[in-house]
C-alpha cells in the first residue's frame, strides 16, 4: 500500500481535469461519475492505508513515499513527499469520507445549476489540495495544499460570481488567508534556518534531540516565535481571532461547500498543523498559552455572536468558529488527541448540520432567514431528525459524540500541566461557551422546525423533503454524529463499561509520544481525584441542559414576545452583538481605508508629483526654458549681434584695464 | 572558438529574416501577410536554433561556454566575444521563446506600417540576444544601445495617444543611465590599462582589475544607476507605467518580458562582479530600495484604474524581488532571483497579452469599463485566472518557486528584509484578485461587454505555451535550477570573496599611485603605447 499513497491526491486531480476540461461537453452524468467516483476511490485507498497501518506493529506505522525532488538549491532540498502515520490517516479518512458523502449530496443539491461541471471540478480540486495538505511529508508540501485549498475555497465561495457579494467574500477569504500564510511562511523560514530541514521525519527528531541534549531550552524564544508564527497561519485558515472574519462571509458559497470546506475539513487544517507540530509547541509553553487564550476568546466570542444570527448558515458559521476554538483549546492544552478527536466528531456533526441546513434552504426555495421558517419538522422529517441528532451532539449531551470530545478537551484544560491556574480559567471560559452553544443551536432548531410556519404561502406550498441523494448522506453523518464518540471514550467511563478502551487515544499515542514524555519529565502533574472528573462531567451536562432549557422557554413558549422585549431592554448590548462587535467595520476603518488612501497618496503625490513633476519633467523644463532663453540670442538681427560684440569688447577691455 | 558559432547564428538569424522583409511591398494584404509569416517563421527558427544552445550547454562546467572570440579592433583590445553561462542561457531562451509569441499576438493588432514594425521587432531580438551573450564591454555597450532604438520606435510609432511623451521619457531615462555607464566603463578600462599596461574591453580580464575603493564605488554607482533605471528600481520607475500604457501589446510584452531583465542581468554580469567592493558598499541601499519597490509597487498597483498600468506597477514589485534575491548573495536568493526573472517574463508577458486581447475588442483598458465578463469569455477568464495565480505566487505555479527561494535566501541573511518583502505576497493577492473580481465577476453592467467573444485559436496558440511553462517551472523547477547551480555559485564566490579582500589597505595603496600616473601623456612609456593604438 505504501506505494499507492500518491493515488489519493491523484484521483481527485484527474477528476478535476476531466470535469474542468470535458465536463461542459459530456453532460451531467459524466460529471457525477467522475466527480464522486474519484473521491470514492481515494476514500477506498485511505481505508486500505488505515488497515495497512492497523496491521503493522505500532513502531512501524509510518509510511513514506517520495515522488520527486522538487526544489533543490544548495542546502535547501525539498522533496515532493508523502507521509502517512496515525494522525494523517485519520485526517485523510475524514477528508475523503466526509468529502465523498458531500459529493453525493451535491449531485442532488446542485442538480439544477447550469455550471454543475464547474462545481464538481472545483470540489475535486479541493479534495486534491486537501489531501496534499494532510499527506505531505514536509511543511512545504503541506503549504502547497494549504494555499491550494485556499484557492479552491476562493473559487467555490465565489462560485455564483455574478453576485458581487459572493465574489467579494471569496476575495476576502483569500486575502485574509494570505495574511495568515505570511506568518506561516515566516515561521517555516525560521525553522529552516535553525534546523536546516522542513521534512517532518528529520525536523521533529532533530528538535526533540536538541531539547533533550539541552541545546534547546524549554520555552526558548526561537520556539515561541516559530510556534506563534505557525499559529498566525492557523488563525487565518482555521478562523481564529483576529483573522476569523472571512468565514461568516464565506457562507456565500453553495451549502455543500460550507459543509465540506468551511466546516468539516479545510478550516480544521490549522488544528491538524498544530497537532502535527506538537513537539514544537510542547517545548514552547508560552506559545501554547497564547494559543489557548486566543482559542478560548474565539470560542466564547463566536458563540455570543451566534445567539443573534438569523441566517441559518451564519448561525452554523459562527458555531464553526466557536468549535474550532475548542479544538485549539484541546491542542494548546497539550491534549493533542482530544483536539484531533473533536476535529473528527465536529466533521461529522457539523457537516451533517450544514447539509441539513442545505436541505432546509432547498425546501424553502433559497430562503435562509430562520425568522421566516418554523414548523418545518412535518414537511422535512428526515432533515429534522438528522439535524436534531447533530444538534444534540454539538450541544454535548451524552452519549452523543460531541459530549465525549468536548468534555475531554475541557477536562484536559482543567488539568493543564504547565500552568494549572491558567488551565482552569480556560476551562471556565470553555464551559460558558458550551452553555451558549447549546442555547443558540437549539434556538436555531426551535425556530426552524417548531412553532408556526412564518413564511409566505408560496413557499409553504413548495415545502418538500429532499431527494435520497441528499438525505442518505444526512443519515450516515447523523449516525456518525451519534456513535462517533465511542471511539474515544474517557477512561473513567470506559472502566465503568467494563474496560472499554479509548481506541482513539491508543491509536494516536505514538504520534504524540515524545511530547508526552517531555511534559512528563518537565512537570510533575498531580492528578485530581476521580470525583472531580465525574463532577466536571456532570457540570458540563448540566450547563448544556440549562442552555437547551432556556432556549426552549424563550423560543418555544414565548416567541416572539420575549426575544423582542429582551432586544429592547438591552438594546446597546443587543446592537453590539447583533453587529458582530463591529469587527469588520473596525478593520475597515483602521486598516483597509488608511491603507487604500496611503496607496493613493503614493501614486498621486509621490509618483506623479514628487518624482515625475519635480525630478523628471522639472529638469527637463528647466533645460527647455534655458534653451528657449539662449535661443533668443540667435534671432538673426544684425543689431543684436552687434550689441553683443560691443558688450563683449567692453567686458574684455574693462577686465584688462582694471585687473592689470 | 567553438566548432560552430551557434550563439552568433541565433543572434543574427532574426536579422536574416529582415532582409526579405525589406523587399516585400506592404501596400496590399498579401504583402502584409507574407511579412508577418516571414517574421514569425524567422523567430520560430531562432527559437529552435536556440535549443541547440541548451543542448550544447554543460551544467557541470563553471565559466562561459560555447565561446566565440574574434579580434575586432585589436589596438583597443576590443574583440567580438560571445559566451553563455547558466544565467544568460535562460534569459536568452526566454528571449527566443517570447519573440514568436509576441509576433503572433500582433497579427491583427498592428496594421499600420507592418513592414517597419516587424523589422523593429526582429532587430530588437538580435540586439537583446547580443546583449545577453556579449562578454566584451564594448560589444555589450553597442548591443545595449541598439536595443533602445527599436523599442523607442515601437512605443513612439505604434503606441497609444501619449506615445511621444512615453517614448521620449523611456529614451531619456535609459540614455541618461547609459551615458553614465559609458563614462564608468571607459574609466574602468583606463584603470586596467594603468595597472597592466594593456587596453582591453574583455570582460573576463576586467573582472580581475582592482580599483581604488573610491573609484570602485563611483563606477559601481554609474553602472548601477543605468541598470537600476532599466530594472526599474524605486525611485527610477516612473518611466515604466507610461511606457507600458502607451506601448502596443507587443511592445509591452517585450519590454516587461525581456528588456526589464536587462537591468537585473546587468547587475549580475557587470556591476556586481566588476565592482564587488562598490557593490558591497551600496548593498544596504539596494536592499532597502528593493524592499520599498516590492511594497510600494504593489500598493500603487492596487489603486490603478487602468489594467495595464496595474500590471506595470506589479512589475516594479516583482522586479524588486529579483533585486533583493540577487543582493542577499545566497544560492537560494540568486537562483530564485534568476528564476523569478523567467517567471516574470512568462506571467507578466501573459498578462500583457491577455490585456491586449480585450483591448483589441473593446479599445479600453479601464477596469471600470468591464465587469462580469467571465460569463461571456469563459476560456479567456480561466486563462487570466491561472496567470493571475502564477503572478501572485500560488504553489504549483512558477511564481511560488521564485518568491519562495528569494524569501528563504533573504531570510538566511537578513530577516527584516525577508519579513518586509513577504508582505508583498499578501499585497500581490490583494491587487490582482481585486482587479480580477472587478473585471470578470459580478453581472455585466456595460452593455458593450455583452457581445464580447471568447479567444480564438490563434490567441489560444500563443497563450498555451506560456501556461505550460507556468506549471513546468512550478512543478519541476529543478529542470531549470540545475543549469544554474555552478554558474550561480561561482558568481557568488566572485562577488563575495573579492569584496572582503583588504579593502582599506588597498585603498591606501592605490590612491597615491593614481596621482603619480595621473599625467599619463607626459610619461614617454605610456605615450608610446598610446601612439601604438592607431596601428
Amino acid at each position: 500500500m505504501e506505494n499507492l499513497i500518491y493515488l489519493i491526491p491523484l484521483f481527485p486531480f484527474i477528476g478535476f481535469l476531466l470535469n474542468g476540461i470535458l465536463g461542459n461537453r459530456f453532460g451531467k452524468s459524466f460529471v457525477t461519475y467522475v466527480g464522486c467516483g474519484t473521491v470514492g476511490l481515494s476514500f477506498l485507498i485511505s481505508l486500505g492505508l488505515f488497515f495497512e497501518i492497523l496491521g503493522r506493529s505500532p513502531e512501524a506505522r509510518v509510511l513514506n513515499q517520495v515522488l520527486w525532488s522538487w526544489i533543490a538549491v544548495d542546502t535547501l532540498s525539498i522533496d515532493l513527499a508523502f507521509m502517512v502515520d496515525q494522525l494523517s490517516v485519520v485526517m485523510i479518512m475524514v477528508v475523503t469520507g466526509v468529502g465523498f458523502l458531500i459529493h453525493i449530496y451535491s449531485t442532488g443539491y446542485m442538480h439544477h445549476d447550469k455550471s454543475y461541471w464547474r462545481f464538481f471540478a472545483y470540489l475535486n480540486m479541493f479534495v486534491f489540495f486537501m489531501s496534499l495538505l494532510v499527506l505531505g511529508g514536509n511543511y512545504i508540501v503541506m503549504f502547497v495544499g494549504w494555499e491550494g485549498v485556499g484557492l479552491a475555497s476562493y473559487l467555490l465561495i465565489g462560485f455564483w460570481y455574478e453576485g458581487m457579494p459572493n465574489a467579494d467574500a471569496g476575495k476576502k477569504a483569500f486575502v485574509v488567508n494570505r495574511i495568515g500564510d505570511f506568518g506561516f511562511v515566516i515561521g517555516l523560514f525560521l525553522l529552516f534556518v535553525n534546523f536546516g530541514t522542513l521534512s517532518y521525519g528529520e525536523l521533529f527528531p532533530k528538535v526533540a534531540h536538541a531539547f533533550e541534549s539541552g541545546a534547546l531550552s524549554m520555552n526558548s524564544p526561537l520556539m515561541i516565535a516559530a510556534c506563534l508564527l505557525l499559529f498566525v497561519g492557523a488563525t487565518g485558515k482555521s478562523a481564529q481571532i483576529p483573522l476569523y472574519v472571512w468565514l461568516p462571509d464565506a457562507m456565500a458559497g453553495p451549502t455543500p461547500v460550507s459543509a465540506l470546506i468551511h466546516a468539516a475539513t479545510m478550516v480544521t487544517a490549522g488544528v491538524y498543523m498544530v497537532a502535527r507540530s506538537n513537539i514544537l509547541f510542547t517545548i514552547a509553553p508560552t506559545a501554547l498559552m497564547i494559543v489557548a487564550g486566543i482559542a478560548a476568546l474565539t470560542a466564547l466570542m463566536a458563540a455570543t455572536i451566534g445567539i443573534l444570527q438569523n441566517d441559518i448558515k451564519k448561525v452554523l458559521a459562527y458555531s464553526t468558529v466557536s468549535q474550532l476554538g475548542y479544538m485549539f483549546i484541546g491542542v494548546s492544552m497539550t491534549a493533542y488527541t482530544a483536539g484531533v478527536f473533536h476535529l473528527m466528531t465536529h466533521a461529522f456533526f457539523k457537516a451533517c448540520l450544514f447539509l441539513c441546513s442545505g436541505s432546509v434552504i432547498h425546501a424553502m426555495g433559497g430562503e435562509q432567514d430562520i425568522r421566516k421558517m418554523g414548523g418545518l419538522y412535518k414537511k422535512l422529517p428526515i432533515t429534522y431528525i438528522t439535524m436534531l441528532l447533530a444538534t444534540i451532539a454539538i450541544a454535548g449531551i451524552p452519549p452523543f459524540s460531541g459530549f465525549f470530545s468536548k468534555d475531554e478537551i475541557l477536562w484536559k484544560a482543567f488539568t493543564f500541566p504547565y500552568a494549572p491556574v491558567f488551565g482552569k480559567v480556560i476551562w471556565f471560559i470553555g464551559a460558558c461557551g458550551a452553555g451558549i452553544t447549546a442555547f443558540y443551536m437549539f434556538r436555531m432548531i426551535f425556530m426552524t422546525f417548531h412553532g408556526e410556519f412564518r413564511g409566505d404561502e408560496h413557499t409553504r406550498h413548495h415545502l418538500h423533503e429532499s431527494p435520497y441523494s441528499m438525505t442518505v448522506p444526512l443519515m450516515i453523518l447523523a449516525f456518525l454524529s451519534v456513535v462517533g464518540g465511542f471511539f474515544g471514550v474517557p477512561h473513567i467511563i470506559g472502566e465503568q463499561l467494563g474496560h472499554f478502551p479509548n481506541y482513539f487515544e491508543e491509536f494516536l499515542h505514538p504520534v504524540f509520544a515524545s511530547s508526552h514524555n517531555i511534559i512528563h519529565h518537565a512537570v510533575h502533574a498531580t492528578h485530581p481525584p476521580v470525583f472531580v472528573e465525574w463532577g466536571l462531567m456532570g457540570l458540563s451536562v448540566l450547563i448544556a441542559v440549562t442552555g437547551i432549557t432556556i432556549a426552549y422557554n424563550i423560543y418555544m413558549k414565548k416567541y416572539p414576545a420575549l426575544p423582542a422585549k429582551l432586544a429592547e431592554d438591552y438594546s446597546d448590548h443587543y446592537k453590539l452583538i447583533y453587529n458582530k462587535y463591529f469587527v469588520d467595520e473596525v478593520y475597515e476603518l483602521l486598516i483597509v481605508k488608511p491603507f487604500y488612501y496611503l496607496s493613493r497618496f503614493f501614486w498621486k503625490v509621490v509618483d506623479v508629483i514628487g518624482i515625475d513633476t519635480y525630478c523628471v519633467n522639472g529638469p527637463g523644463k528647466v533645460i527647455y526654458q534655458f534653451g528657449e532663453w539662449i535661443g533668443r540670442v540667435h534671432n538673426g538681427y544684425l543689431q543684436t549681434y552687434g550689441s553683443f560684440v560691443v558688450v563683449g569688447l567692453l567686458v574684455i577691455l574693462s577686465y584688462i584695464l582694471i585687473i592689470q | 572558438m567553438a566548432a560552430s558559432p551557434i550563439l552568433s547564428y541565433v543572434t543574427y538569424l532574426p536579422l536574416l529574416g529582415i532582409l526579405p522583409i525589406i523587399f516585400i511591398p506592404q501596400n496590399n494584404e498579401n504583402g502584409k501577410g507574407l511579412i508577418k509569416s516571414i517574421s514569425l517563421v524567422t523567430s520560430l527558427l531562432a527559437f529552435v536554433a536556440s535549443l541547440r544552445i541548451y543542448y550544447g550547454f554543460n551544467e557541470h562546467v563553471a565559466g562561459f561556454q560555447l565561446v566565440e572570440q574574434v579580434q575586432w579592433i585589436a589596438s583597443y583590445g576590443i574583440s567580438y566575444f560571445f559566451g553563455v553561462d547558466g544565467i544568460s542561457l535562460w534569459l536568452a531562451l526566454l528571449t527566443t521563446f517570447l519573440t514568436p509569441i509576441t509576433i503572433l499576438s500582433t497579427w491583427k493588432a498592428v496594421e499600420k506600417r507592418v513592414k517597419e514594425f516587424h523589422i523593429a521587432v526582429l532587430f530588437l531580438e538580435t540586439a537583446m540576444l547580443g546583449t545577453f551573450f556579449s562578454l566584451d564591454l564594448f560589444l555589450f555597450y553597442i548591443f545595449w544601445e541598439l536595443m533602445l532604438i527599436p523599442m523607442y520606435l515601437i512605443i513612439g510609432v505604434w503606441g497609444g495617444e501619449r506615445r511621444i511623451y512615453a517614448a521620449v521619457k523611456f529614451f531619456l531615462f535609459t540614455a541618461f543611465g547609459s551615458l553614465l555607464m559609458l563614462i564608468a566603463l571607459i574609466g574602468l578600462v583606463y584603470f586596467n590599462f594603468d595597472a597592466t599596461g594593456k587596453i582591453t574591453f574583455n570582460l573576463l580580464e576586467l573582472y580581475n582589475v582592482r580599483l581604488p575603493f573610491f573609484f570602485e564605488a563611483m563606477f559601481f554607482a554609474a553602472f548601477a544607476l543605468a541598470f537600476a533605471i532599466k530594472v526599474p528600481m524605486f525611485p527610477f520607475h516612473t518611466w515604466l507605467p507610461d511606457a507600458h500604457v502607451e506601448a502596443p501589446t507587443a511592445g509591452s510584452v517585450i519590454l516587461a518580458g525581456i528588456l526589464l531583465k536587462m537591468g537585473a542581468y546587468g547587475f549580475i554580469r557587470f556591476a556586481m562582479p566588476l565592482f564587488p567592493d562598490g557593490s558591497a558598499f551600496f548593498s544596504p541601499l539596494i536592499i532597502l530600495l528593493s524592499v520599498i519597490g516590492i511594497i510600494y509597487g504593489a500598493m500603487v498597483a492596487m489603486v490603478q484604474p487602468d489594467i495595464k498600468k496595474l500590471v506595470a506597477y506589479s512589475s516594479v514589485s516583482h522586479l524588486g524581488y529579483c533585486m533583493l534575491g540577487l543582493y542577499v548573495l545566497t544560492p537560494q536568493g540568486v537562483e530564485g532571483s534568476i528564476l523569478q526573472m523567467l517567471n516574470h517574463g512568462i506571467s507578466t508577458g501573459a498578462l500583457f497579452l491577455l490585456v491586449g486581447i480585450i483591448y483589441e475588442k473593446r479599445h479600453t483598458r479601464m477596469i471600470s469599463e468591464y465587469g462580469g465578463i467571465a460569463k461571456v469569455m469563459p476560456i479567456y477568464s480561466t486563462i487570466f485566472l491561472i496567470v493571475t495565480l502564477s503572478s501572485i505566487g500560488l504553489p504549483t505555479t512558477n511564481g511560488f518557486i521564485g518568491e519562495f527561494l528569494i524569501l528563504v535566501g533573504t531570510f538566511m541573511v537578513n530577516k527584516t528584509a525577508a519579513v518586509l518583502a513577504a508582505t508583498g505576497v499578501i499585497l500581490g493577492a490583494v491587487y490582482m484578485l481585486w482587479m480580477v473580481q472587478r473585471v470578470f465577476y459580478g453581472k455585466i453592467t456595460n452593455p458593450k461587454n455583452e457581445k464580447l467573444t471568447d479567444i480564438n485559436l490563434r490567441e489560444f496558440c500563443y497563450l498555451f505555451p506560456l501556461l505550460v511553462f507556468v506549471f513546468w517551472i512550478g512543478l519541476f523547477p529543478n529542470f531549470f535550477l540545475e543549469k544554474m547551480h555552478v554558474s550561480v555559485n561561482s558568481f557568488i564566490k566572485q562577488v563575495k570573496t573579492e569584496s572582503v579582500t583588504e579593502k582599506h589597505a588597498e585603498t591606501q595603496k592605490a590612491l597615491p599611485k593614481l596621482t603619480l600616473n595621473e599625467n599619463i601623456f607626459s610619461n614617454p612609456k605610456n605615450q608610446n603605447k598610446i601612439l601604438n593604438f592607431g596601428e
